[in-house]
């Protein structure tokens, strides 16, 4: 790569490190105080905060930029998912960014000189019913359309692919085909925040953690810059990269969104040994499965179905989820759990995301992720820099502008209508 | 799990219960301009600490409740009956 990290990461310098037994790394980043102006501050160290501040640095030129987290960095969202990537959309807008992310995902470890584990082992939908199998079909068609790899599967091949699954007429909802993404896949999540961090940093954008935003400034209906619980930070541009608290923060600017928090929480099992090499979803409940490089099984399921800001939550999600795995998975019935978490969601009221500008001038907002933020990290983080560069919204953002509920504009991928919970 | 207290039946489990959403909303007159619509069926406050919000008893006696809830600590404050139709409600 042509940044300025200081050491690259590469088998000679791995090499070179065990002579003195990885005592000398140097860090990966700098813990800078911050600056009392930047040109470009962006509100939320995840992911797509992360992924911003490497874009406006790398494929724009503005390094003069802060990147301001409350916590640590990947802390919320970024290391709270079930890790799952895939461009398996059905509606021309999600299908074309989606598949413009995937692709990033395909060259990122390289991109960033840091190895994100980026699976590429598949993603199977289930259908469960003829009905079901038909609107898979249309998607895959619309998918393969877009350019996007989709295939129709039969029970036959979803049994060969997934041995494990119970695919026998006895099953509570009999497995009618799948929809298969063979590209879809997953990485590890915490891998993406910290090489996007260390990679934006040696272009000398400033990565300030542990400090809160507690206030949007602003001078005849623009932001002047930013107070934090460390100072004031004066910029002209700010961008919001704070999915499950988008609704929070862009009040202070005086913006109310399209938006409810929720909460949506996540499991691992015990670790076992190689049982499944795709990642699953159940078609008849909400349910998803893959299997980590550990060997434990991750999973989640829908939400807890209240506004909560509290990244945590209560069991009768969790027993909804083991229900959905027990059905799918005979032999999970016998399997422990060893850890379960909680994020916060920002929930549209179409369960598409808000990338653009707002009605306050300089102030950019990236949230509304709804479940599916992670897989949109590096493809956000493209979009948003080109938003935030060139004061307009980015072709691949256009549609998923705040102004589309007003014009009716809405992107309903499961047609569930103006009920956050719902998407 | 949230106990939440119906008025009618007492304290019961969540799962008995349906979430019904935003408790504050005032549904628009039907010549109300479209902004006005805009907001009541799109915009949220979506606070950050206490939330008036609608449950549904729907495994119970069906009854409508208003629960006054935060939603960082989950403690329910408070829950009074809904007097129907909600949507018709004066601010």
């Amino acid at each position: 790569m042509d940044s300025g990290i200081v050491q690259k990461y590469s088998i000679i310098s791995l090499a070179r490190h065990a002579l003195t037994g990885h005592r000398n790394w140097p860090r990966a980043w700098r813990d800078p105080e911050p600056k009392s102006a930047y040109d470009v501050v962006i509100i939320g160290g995840g992911g797509h905060g992360l992924a911003t501040a490497y874009y406006l640095a790398k494929e724009h030129g503005i390094a003069n930029v802060a990147v301001i987290e409350k916590g640590w960095l990947g802390g919320g969202n970024t290391g709270r998912n079930t890790t799952i990537v895939r461009s398996n959309y059905l509606l021309p807008a999600n299908a074309h960014f989606y598949e413009w992310s995937l692709k990033l995902w395909e060259g990122l470890s390289a991109e960033l000189n840091y190895n994100v584990m980026f699976s590429q082992r598949g993603v199977l939908n289930l259908a469960h019913s003829d009905a079901q199998l038909d609107a898979y079909a249309r998607r895959g068609n619309a998918m393969r359309l877009h350019g996007i790899d989709a295939e129709l599967l039969t029970p036959g091949q979803v049994h060969e692919m997934v041995p494990l699954l119970d695919c026998s007429d006895r099953a509570r909802f009999p497995i009618a085909g799948g929809l298969l993404q063979p590209r879809g896949g997953t990485a590890r999540h915490d891998a993406v925040a910290w090489g996007y961090a260390r990679a934006a940093d040696s272009y000398g954008v400033d990565i300030i953690q542990n400090c809160e935003v507690i206030g949007i400034e602003r001078d005849g209906g623009r932001v002047v810059g930013v107070e934090t619980s460390r100072g004031r930070i004066k910029a002209d541009k700010i961008g919001i990269a704070v999915a499950g608290n988008s609704g929070h923060v862009a009040a202070m600017a005086g913006i109310r969104l399209p938006i409810e928090s929720h909460l949506l929480q996540a499991m691992v099992s015990e670790p076992l040994k190689p049982m499944l090499d795709t990642v699953v979803t159940f078609g008849a409940g909400h349910f998803y499965v893959s299997q980590s490089d550990k060997g434990e099984l991750v999973m989640g399921g829908d939400l807890d179905m209240y506004n909560s800001y509290a990244q945590r939550g209560n069991l009768p999600a969790l027993e909804e989820v083991a229900t959905g795995g027990a059905q799918l998975f005979p032999i999970m019935t016998r399997l422990r759990m060893m850890r379960h978490w909680g994020g916060v969601m920002d929930m549209t009221m179409d369960g598409s995301p808000i990338i653009g500008t707002l009605p306050v001038g300089g102030l950019y907002l990236d949230g509304g992720w709804c479940y599916g933020g992670f897989k949109a990290t590096p493809g956000s983080g493209w979009v948003f820099a080109d938003t935030i560069a060139q004061d307009r919204p980015h072709p691949l953002c256009e549609a998923f502008s705040l102004e589309r509920f007003a014009r009716g504009a809405t992107i309903d991928e499961k047609g569930a209508g103006p009920t956050p919970n719902a998407h | 799990m949230l106990l939440i207290e119906c008025p009618w039946c007492g304290a019961r489990d969540q799962t008995e219960f349906t979430y019904g959403g935003d408790g504050t909303l005032v549904r628009p007159a039907n010549t109300a301009p479209m902004a006005a619509w805009h907001e009541y069926v799109y915009l949220r406050d979506n606070p950050r600490g206490r939330h008036t919000e609608l449950w549904q008893h729907t495994s119970g006696c069906r009854q409508w409740l208003r629960v006054v809830r935060d939603t960082m600590t989950h403690e329910i404050s408070a829950s009074s009956p809904v007097e129907l139709p909600f949507g018709d409600r004066k601010p």
